[in-house]
Order: structure tokens, then sequence, then C-alpha cells
């Protein structure tokens, strides 16, 4: 792996991922903003700090596995991996174009270093759970399965019969990460279908959680090296973000969960972005 | 074949059984095979796995959704899971999980659906599943296999491990009568003519084709020569040697334990009239639900025996 960055290294590769997103979104006149503008910090600590992997070999099989379960947060994905060098960046204009290998939602077979297909929600944990199980059957002893989840995609029953299955059989080599932006397609999460106590309940289900500052990227890559410390239990950092980070007019509306910035927004948005260089961590310290 | 399929004390066998056999074997050949089960581990016949290798078998507990999508994670790391429960719950509660995480995803993935079909008998309608061909039937990359006896279910399974795709294996709860031995071939993919005929083709696919070649055997004597074609692959379907014979007869019969919209008649009914017109009757049950009572009483109410594949039968010639 390529030296590590410092964290205001980081911060600024996350704004460039942020600015990224903003021109794809607008170029391919749909897809969603909001999640993936909240994920940029989550998305460039794992990739170019976190996580074991090598951009020129996807297939490495001393890999770490990466699950995006919240499919529709993938424009951060495509993004982040193509600054860490998986692909060309020219390649995230064709976004949910025809003929296209960066599909609507993420699609395994479609682009390699994607490690599942996602978009119904509610099914990355159960994947997470399965690959964690085959890693111990494998005596993969130094590898993890990290899984970033939505808040809103916890209303699935699915994910509670994984966050059993991961604490009767402590799987300590899953760290889950919920991107807690508190927004869904209808309005705030509190009011479609309430979380909350969302901490206990993951503790009640025999998790080891740790909350975060989910825009804090040195917070992020601290809570995943404490997570790889952790025995008997599985691990689910709840790193609390704001939705359209770093988009002043997008920030906390659940209004742009699904939608793309037009042209004269994206310029808007770019120029909030360059302005906003260098100043995110910390913000809600 | 067995010599003889009239003999009133021909050998039986819970098809489940074969599988459970099958399974046990794969995980010995490789040690890649896996097996997960929703709290069913002995109805399915999954224990002999566990039992033999219980650090490769995963106990999910009731919740198919997770059942399904732990395999496809598992097979993400170069396992072949195996996952099992009852056919009403899965496929019948997690198809979307399915559909997104195995065939979309394409893991190989080998979902067994056990006590399918209403032979099931007095637990009632709620777990007759009679919709799981038509459902696993449409899904891409998805191959369905409905063995016909316990022998067969063997041999299926350690096909289905060997094969790279994701799988669907039906299997029925009751002992049905074994039909085939050791050495009588079975391959995905490939329907076999189990009685040669010039009348009607009968394509049977799971138990329905020993009351099928029951029928056969009956019929010759009326002068009605059957054509009986054993379809345990139903996707994706041998149409070489379904045409072949439909070529040949122009009538034809389906004939399986399940609903016939979408499932083994459905894709006879799509190949003949893509491909070659004929007179077409299926056999199954006809967009209901079932209900609680015997198996037998059950399998003689829904019109699915010899007796009424031969009245079938005899309908065809006396039309045409």
């Amino acid at each position: 792996m390529a030296k590590k960055l410092t964290i205001e290294q980081l911060e600024k590769k996350a704004n460039d991922i942020r600015m990224d997103i903003i021109k794809m979104l607008e170029h391919a006149k749909s897809g969603h903003s909001a999640g993936p503008l909240g994920l940029a910090d989550i998305f460039t600590a794992l990739y170019f700090d976190v996580l074991k992997h090598d951009p020129n070999n996807p297939a490495w099989e001393q890999r770490d596995i990466f699950l995006l379960s919240n499919g529709h947060c993938v424009p951060v994905q495509y993004t982040t991996m193509a600054h860490a060098g998986y692909f060309d960046k020219k390649e995230l204009m064709t976004l949910r174009r025809f003929g296209s290998r960066l599909q609507g939602h993420p699609e395994r077979t479609k682009l390699p270093g994607l490690e599942n297909t996602s978009g119904p929600l509610g099914s990355g944990l159960s994947q997470a759970a399965g690959i964690a199980l085959a890693m111990r059957m494998n005596k993969d002893h130094h590898r993890w399965v990290y899984c970033v989840l939505g808040d809103g995609e916890q209303n699935e029953g699915n994910i509670w019969e994984a966050a059993m299955l991961a604490s009767k059989y402590k799987l300590n080599n899953i760290i889950a990460i919920t991107d807690r932006n508190n927004i869904q397609i209808d309005g705030p999460t509190e009011t479609v279908m309430p979380l909350e106590d969302f901490k206990a309940k993951w503790e009640a289900f025999g998790w080891y959680v740790i909350e975060i500052d989910g825009n804090n990227i040195e917070a992020v890559i601290d809570a995943c090296a404490m997570g790889r410390a952790v025995v008997e239990k599985p691990i689910m950092i709840i790193a609390h973000t704001i939705p359209g980070k770093g988009v002043d007019f997008m920030e906390y509306d659940f209004r742009w969960h699904g939608m793309p910035p037009n042209a004269e927004q994206a310029k808007e948005a770019l120029h909030d972005l360059r302005t906003l260089k260098g100043k995110i961590r910390g913000e809600h310290e | 074949m067995v010599d003889d399929i009239l003999d009133k004390d021909i050998a039986k066998e819970p098809i489940r059984k074969g599988f459970g056999r099958g399974l046990l074997e794969a995980g010995r050949q490789n040690e890649q095979v896996v097996a997960a089960c929703a709290d069913l581990t002995d109805s399915t016949q999954m224990n002999l796995f566990a039992k033999e290798f219980p650090e490769r078998f995963i106990e999910i507990g009731v919740a198919e959704q997770n059942l399904v999508t732990v395999g496809s994670g598992m097979a993400a790391m170069g396992k072949i899971p195996f996952v099992s429960s009852y056919a009403a719950f899965s496929p019948g509660r997690n198809w979307e999980q399915i559909r997104t995480t195995i065939c979309l995803n394409d893991r190989p993935v080998k979902i067994v659906g056990s006590h399918a079909g209403i032979s099931v008998g007095p637990d009632g309608a709620t777990h007759q599943m009679l919709e799981d061909i038509a459902l696993m039937r449409v899904l891409p990359n998805m191959v369905v296999v409905v063995p016909g006896d316990s022998v067969e279910a063997e041999k299926a399974t350690l096909a289905l491990a060997a094969d790279k795709r994701p799988g669907y294996l039906r299997l029925a709860r009751e002992a049905t009568p074994i039909i085939t031995t050791d050495k009588t071939p079975f391959e995905i993919g490939k329907a076999y003519v189990y009685a040669k005929g010039s009348d009607i083709t009968v394509v049977t696919t799971g138990a329905m084709t020993y009351q099928a070649l029951v029928a056969a055997e009956k019929l010759f004597k009326d002068g009605i020569d059957l054509e009986v074609i054993h379809c345990p692959t139903v996707k994706p379907l041998d149409a070489t040697t379904i045409l072949a014979s439909v070529q040949k007869t122009g009538k034809v019969i389906t004939v399986e334990e399940a609903q016939i919209n979408g499932g083994l008649g459905g894709a006879v009914a799509e190949l003949l009239s893509e491909e070659h017109p004929a007179r077409l009757k299926r056999i199954g049950v006809r967009d209901r639900f079932g209900e609680s009572g015997s198996p037998d009483e059950l399998l003689e109410y829904f019109g699915l025996t010899a007796k009424h594949i031969m009245l079938t039968a005899h309908e065809l010639m006396d039309k045409s």
C-alpha cells in the first residue's frame, strides 16, 4: 500500500471526493446526493487508511472485504475508488449511463473492486456475517469485513436477523458502520420509523458499540482501530454524519436524499466545497 | 431403472434423505462445501453433514432472509453453501434476497427447499409450497432441480455442489417410490426418456414421474402408448429431448406437484408455443391453495395420480 496520508491530506482528499460526487451527479442527472456527501469522510478514511486493499489487484487474497449495504450511496464509493486508483476518474462521468460499469446501484459483477451487489435494503450485514464466518473457517485471522449501513435501512428486519447471528457467533471480525444521518426518503428517521434508542438496541443485541462524529476522519480511523482490538463481540460504529455535508443548501435536508443537483446548484455546491476546504474536521465537536 | 414399476412392494424413501446423503458426500469430497439451516436441521436432513462437519455448519435460527444472505456472504469467500429450510419459507419468504444477493450477484448458493408440494399433508396450505418452481424459474442465472426419488436427489446434490451457478433443489417430504438406481444417469440440464412411446409425450418432474410411469404401464394395455420424459432440471429446460419427442407424438401432458402456472407446465407451454405448437394438457394444482389431509387423500383430490394422468391421456386421444 502507498504511504499513509496525514489527517490534513485526508481531509483535502475527502473534499476533492465531494466535488467529484457533485460533478458526477450533475452529469448523470439522477442519483442520490445527501448520503454520499455525508459519507465522504468515512469512505476517505476507509479507502485511504483503514482497509487493507490493493487497487491494482482487487482480488488480492489477503484484502479486507468492504460491503456497502445501502447501495444508493454508491456515488461516494465509485468516487473514492477512482481516487484510490481502481479506475480512471474520467469514468465517473459514465455513472448511470447505458453500458457503464458504474451502475445506478452497485453491481459486483460489473466493476472489479466491488464486493457485493446492493440496492434493495437490509441485506449487507447478513452478507458480512457470511463473509466473517467463512474467514473464521478459513482461519483468516488477520482480515476484517467492513460494512457501511444506512440508518433508514435498519427498518428492515433482515438487519436484526444478522445482528443476532453475528452476536451468537461472536463475529468480532465484522466492523459495521452506520451512517446515522437521521434522514430517509419520506423524512426524518424518527418520524418515519423511530430507531432510538439506537445505541441501546445494538448493545442489547450483543454488539460492541462505538459512537463517533462520522465527519471527523481521525475519529473514523480511531474507531476502526479500536474495533479491531475488540474480542468476543461484533462491532457497530454509529457514525453521526450530516447529510449533504459540505454543501450548505443540502445539509440536513431530507429532500436531497434522492435528488441530483442541476447545473446551477452544482456550481453553487462546488463553490461551497472550495471555500470549505480544510474546515471539515471537528465542526460539530 | 427399477425392473417392475407396478410392484406393490416397491421400495420407498423420502426424497430429502437422498439430499442428506448427497450433502455429506459432497462435504467429504470438497472442504469448501458448507451448510446452513433455519431451525430445521433434522427434517431437512442436514443433520448428517452437521454432525460430521460441525465447524462447517451454521445454525441460523428461524430467519430465512438471513439464511440466504449469509449464504451469499460465505460464497463470496469461495464456499459452496447449501442453505435449507422448508420450501414455503425459503424461497417462499426471501425471494428478493435470492434475486439480488445470489442471482444478480452471481454467487453459487444452493437453496434447498424441503417439504415442497401438497404431500406435506396435515400441515395444510401454509406449508404446502406450490409456487416455488415458478418463483425460482424466472430468476436469471438460477438452476432449478426437482429430483424424482431419493437416489436421484443424492446425485443432484453432488451435481449442484460441482456446478458454478446458483441453484434451487426442491425436495418432497413423503416416502416416495425409488424408481432409479445408482447407474441411472443424471446431469443438470438433461431430461431423460424413461418410457418410450409414440402417442403422447408426458413430461414430468419430481415424484410425479413415478405416477406417470405407472400410468404408461397401465395404458399400454388400453392401446395408448405414452412416452414418459423425466425432467428433473426444470431450468435450464432440456428443449432438445422434449421437442424430439413432441415432433413424434404431437400431444403433450405435463405433470408436477406444483402450480401449473409458471411451473414445469408453464415452461413446456412456453417452449412448445414458440418452437412446436402441439396439444397440451397440464396436470398440477390449478391456481388454488392446498388444505390439510393425508398425502394420498390430497394427491387424489388434486388429481395428481396415475389415474388422473390416464384420464387425461384418454381425453387427449379422444379429441385428436
